[in-house]
């Protein structure tokens, strides 16, 4: 077996060394009947080829979006990845090191987190960022419990305009809840969040751009949440809106989640993603995650190490402020180095070119008759409310070899509201063909 | 050297910061201090935009975040990535980590465009080889343990501990059974079992070990009660060792009207020779990051799929995936569901990808000779070291861990921890330290089956010399610890007391008196 390392005179002399007559005395404590007394359905090892063979007709089942015309989002977006990015996340060093709980010999990974907190704070417009969380949904389960715990209060409002898988997770962290609200989904962008907020209330969050794809007014909102005690959360899912709009920080916000994965993450059917979470400096010590920081060694010499870390699990145990003990290392360094590649001015200019592609896409498909283009404000993403019912439709389209979008249905199913609306997005991927081929199988469809 | 009010050296390249590398060890500037605004590595039209739809929400300001050209960044990530030590360039031999090899095979079909470059969200028609994976995955995990269910969605290991315990208490309260509120946890367990049982509403009881290490069915016996929903069971326990009664415990908890949630985070030491569900547990999760060879990337991503025994089946998360007429449904609502969903989509699949590759590769002969080889390397360690090591529950032959305590270090002026360091010297990694916290101490070492038997006979040569050292009063190799590394011990008082955790222009700190 190519990963093992032992022949079978090397396991011999080793038992002798032992003192154990075979394996099997290794496992003398456990019970007899538990031990081998099975035979396993499953197959035996296996060379490299055969094994690549296998994966790769699984893989060849599935349509990749590279493959033809694709405007899915609601969450998980597709971006041009630069070669760079994926080399280096797979050298050894980053790819095989384990957590930096040792920074002697974690100096990289660990500038490599101050860096990426660095990024996400300034993208985020507040005074600091953790080391990541798994993804944006279990982040914003996290933000909604820290801001309980720091405005000891209970109530929290989650807009109809977050994302349902956002809203869904939050339902389980906080099961049967009874200070929970959700509002209904909002699919043209009206909310009436405001009017929730109470002298109880622990936060209110808010997406943007929503679930459909509109931009939401954080100001009125964090002034509306402060003016009762409340705290403003922001979930952002496309991080590369930060490019273009007013960053949270600036307008108010108290807790910034983000999904992270647009910058330097595959698509990879929705995992491994990255969570951001930012704060205020004020919040720091409720935040959970893992926090990376500046200090200096025995020689004087600048160097990084986590800190703070009396808030976990390992540590605090019972008492911890969550239970989380890995964050999406691998990940962050990914998006750190599509950062670091972008720059301001990449960064930007990529925004910029999301938007004025989603500009022609929303034109595209206003001129389309049977399909109505919902909202007036975007960033690279729309909702449109077709003629027909949105999911034959899109399943239609998949089979003419285009992924137009995602039927809100799918996400909200039951709801007549959305049956027929499709939430699509356009990157800097999308092409005027792309868009052309789209409108004209729409009217196909639709005629 | 000058400094600001941070501690920081302000001056790059000066001679304090070089001092501790070395010539192929350079120190590494920051990305914000070699970098600007200006520069970027990605080449992308610049668009006039003559019209927006951002309804007046466009950003005014700066947002002052530094670019590199993609010269800059290769050498920038390279001349980071060298300060890091990591399996392929060294030995890991962290207890409770499972830090084995990582084949790049995995690497190599997780990269297959049809399973990296597919969205969560298309139709469910253009993605089943992707829901075929998953299954063929579940069948692996469910076989491997033999259990009724499998949800694979957990983002990680505590992530899936969360799960199997919501479910347990979604299971408790269907049967009318939500007013119990106490949940069993042994001593030696891992701090996330605490943890994610106080999150969800339940107090911790801790149940003592044994004078063996390990926990006496009698003291669970005398803990349970109708109060108690479950009991939090780590096997093989966090001292390396098998549960003996694990199959009276599990009876025991069950005649109670609770249920056992194992904490699979050794499954290493016996997948394809012990199934769990042979020992009545009814949940546990299995980190594919530790047991299945996926990459720890310096702290993630992992994940945490969790197997449900037939009591706890239904009452699994979305989503899942059943078998319809023409393929596979993936299932993503089901009305009045107990536990709903645990995180947007449908979990790690480029964990899922690794994972089945190492599945496939390995077979079920070559898993049980995996977990025979870990549990082999860790006797052998313990044989070789026990006359030099104080062992502290010599009773039982130990199982992927071995468990040395400190109490051969007394008298010589040398701490567990300064011990640990001094292998950085050696280049190992240092084992885990002072955990389990039920041994004053310990140190914790899994070499895991990746070791060559040339490895761990330099290993224990080294920890040999070492722990001679230690005794011999040599107390320097020890206390300046480490001295080879690119950095001597870290102040971390410091970073805690006055918390520095990202980088700010110079120009706009204050400056004090250099």
């Amino acid at each position: 077996m190519r990963y093992l390392p032992h022949s079978a005179h090397e396991r011999a002399e080793m038992l002798g060394v032992i003192g154990a007559p075979d394996i099997d005395a290794l496992f003398s404590a456990v019970p007899k009947p538990a031990l081998k007394n099975f035979s396993l359905d499953l197959p035996a090892h296996s060379p490299e080829f055969l094994v690549e063979a296998h994966m790769r007709a699984l893989a060849g089942r599935n349509h990749a979006a590279g493959d033809g015309p694709f405007f899915v989002g609601a969450g998980a977006y597709r971006h041009h990845i630069p070669a760079t990015v994926d080399h280096l996340i797979q050298r050894s060093e980053w790819l095989t090191a384990y957590t930096p709980y040792q920074p002697e010999i974690s100096q990289g990974t660990l500038q490599m987190l101050f860096e990426f907190q660095t990024q996400v704070a300034k993208i985020t417009g507040m005074d600091v960022a953790n080391a990541s969380l798994y993804d944006g949904s279990t982040g914003t389960a996290e933000a909604v419990l820290m801001a309980r715990r720091l405005t000891r209060k209970n109530k929290i409002v989650l807009s109809g305009g977050l994302h349902p898988h956002y809203r869904d997770v939050v339902k389980a962290y906080l099961k049967d809840d009874p200070d929970l609200v959700c509002l209904s989904p909002s699919p043209t962008g009206q909310g009436d969040i405001l009017e929730q907020i109470d002298g109880n209330t622990a936060a209110i969050v808010i997406q943007t751009p929503d679930f459909y794809g509109h931009l939401r007014d954080l100001k009125s909102a964090a002034d509306a949440a402060h003016a009762q005690g409340a705290l403003l959360i922001v979930v952002v899912t496309e991080v590369v809106s930060l490019g273009l709009l007013e960053a949270p920080g600036a307008l108010g916000a108290d807790i910034v989640v983000a999904e992270g994965q647009s910058i330097g993450n595959a698509l990879n059917f929705g995992g491994p993603y990255l969570g951001l979470m930012a704060t205020r400096r004020d919040f720091i010590r409720q935040m959970p995650g893992r926090l990376c920081g500046e200090t200096v060694d025995a020689d004087g010499n600048r160097g990084f190490v986590l800190t703070l870390s009396t808030r976990e699990q390992h540590i605090r145990r019972e008492k911890a402020t969550s239970n989380i003990c890995t964050n999406s290392g691998l990940c962050a360094l990914a998006f750190s180095i599509h950062m670091a590649l972008l720059g301001e001015a990449g960064f930007t200019r990529l925004a910029r070119l999301n938007h004025a592609n989603a500009i022609r896409l929303a034109d595209a498909l206003a001129g389309v008759p049977g399909v109505e283009v919902l909202n007036k404000t975007f960033f690279n993403e729309m909702t449109i409310r077709t003629a027909q019912p949105a999911a034959g439709l899109v399943e239609r389209l998949a089979r003419r070899g285009i992924l137009a979008g995602v039927p809100a249905s799918r996400l909200l199913p039951g709801d007549p509201e959305v049956e027929n609306l499709i939430i699509l997005a356009a990157t800097e991927l999308t092409t005027e063909a792309d868009i052309a081929a789209l409108v004209a199988a729409l009217m196909e469809e639709l005629a | 050297m000058s400094m600001n009010n941070q501690g920081r050296p302000t001056g790059v390249g000066t001679a304090g910061t070089i001092a501790s590398g070395s010539a192929l060890l350079p120190d590494e500037p920051l990305l914000f201090e070699i970098g600007d605004t200006e520069h970027s590595g990605v080449d992308l039209p610049e668009i006039d935009l003559a019209e927006d739809r951002l309804g007046g929400f466009a950003r005014k300001s700066k947002l002052d975040l530094a670019g590199l050209t993609e010269p800059e960044a290769m050498r920038h990530y390279v001349r980071l990535s060298r300060l890091n030590h990591s399996i392929d360039s060294g030995m890991y031999p962290l207890g409770s980590c499972t830090m084995k090899h990582n084949p790049r095979l995995n690497e190599k079909m997780a990269r297959l465009p049809g399973f990296s470059d597919i969205h969560p969200l298309q139709p469910v028609s253009t993605v089943q080889g992707a829901l075929e994976l998953m299954n063929q995955l579940s069948h692996w995990l469910m076989t491997l343990t033999n259990t009724a269910a499998v949800a694979l969605s957990p983002k990680a290991g505590a992530h899936g501990e969360l799960l199997g315990m919501m479910a347990i208490k979604a299971a408790q309260e269907a049967k009318g059974e939500a007013h119990r509120k106490i949940v069993l946890v042994p001593e030696s367990a891992h701090g996330t079992n605490p943890a994610t049982a106080a999150f969800l509403g339940y107090s911790v009881k801790p149940v003592p070990a044994r004078d063996d290490g390990t926990v006496d069915v009698e003291a669970v016996k005398a803990a349970l009660s109708p109060e108690v929903a479950a009991i939090m069971l780590t096997n093989p326990n966090t001292c390396g060792l098998f549960e003996p009664q694990v199959i009276e415990i599990a009876k025991a908890v069950h005649e109670a009207g609770a249920f056992f949630y194992c904490d699979g985070a050794n499954f290493n030491a016996i997948m394809g020779v012990v199934r769990p569900g042979d020992l009545g547990i009814d949940a546990m999760h299995i980190n594919l990051h530790k047991t299945f060879s996926t990459p720890h990337g310096g702290g993630g991503p992992g994940a945490g799929p969790v197997v449900l025994s037939e009591a706890l089946a239904p009452f699994a998360p979305v989503p899942f995936i059943k078998r319809v007429q023409d393929g596979l449904d993936l299932v993503e609502h089901v009305e009045e569901q107990a536990l709903g969903r645990v995180t947007a989509f449908h979990g790690q699949m480029g964990m899922y990808v690794r994972a089945l590759t190492y599945m496939l590769s390995h077979g079920a002969d070559g898993l049980a000779q995996a977990a025979e080889d870990a549990v082999l390397n860790a006797n052998y360690i313990k044989a070789r070291l026990e006359h030099l090591f104080s062992v502290p529950f010599p009773d039982y032959p130990t199982m992927h861990e071995a468990l040395f305590d400190d109490s051969f270090l007394k008298g010589t002026g040398v701490t567990t921890l300064d011990f640990a360091k001094a292998m950085i010297d050696e280049g190992f990694h240092p084992m885990t330290m002072y955990f389990p916290l039920v041994v004053h101490g310990a140190m914790l070492v899994e070499p895991t089956e990746s070791e060559s038997k040339q490895t761990l006979d330099r290993f224990c040569d080294v920890m040999a010399d070492l722990a001679s050292d230690a005794k011999a009063g040599n107390t320097e190799r020890f206390t300046a610890a480490p001295m080879k590394a690119p950095r001597r011990r870290l102040d971390e008082t410091r970073a805690a007391r006055q918390p520095v955790l990202k980088w700010e222009r110079p120009d706009d700190l204050p400056q004090v008196a250099e």
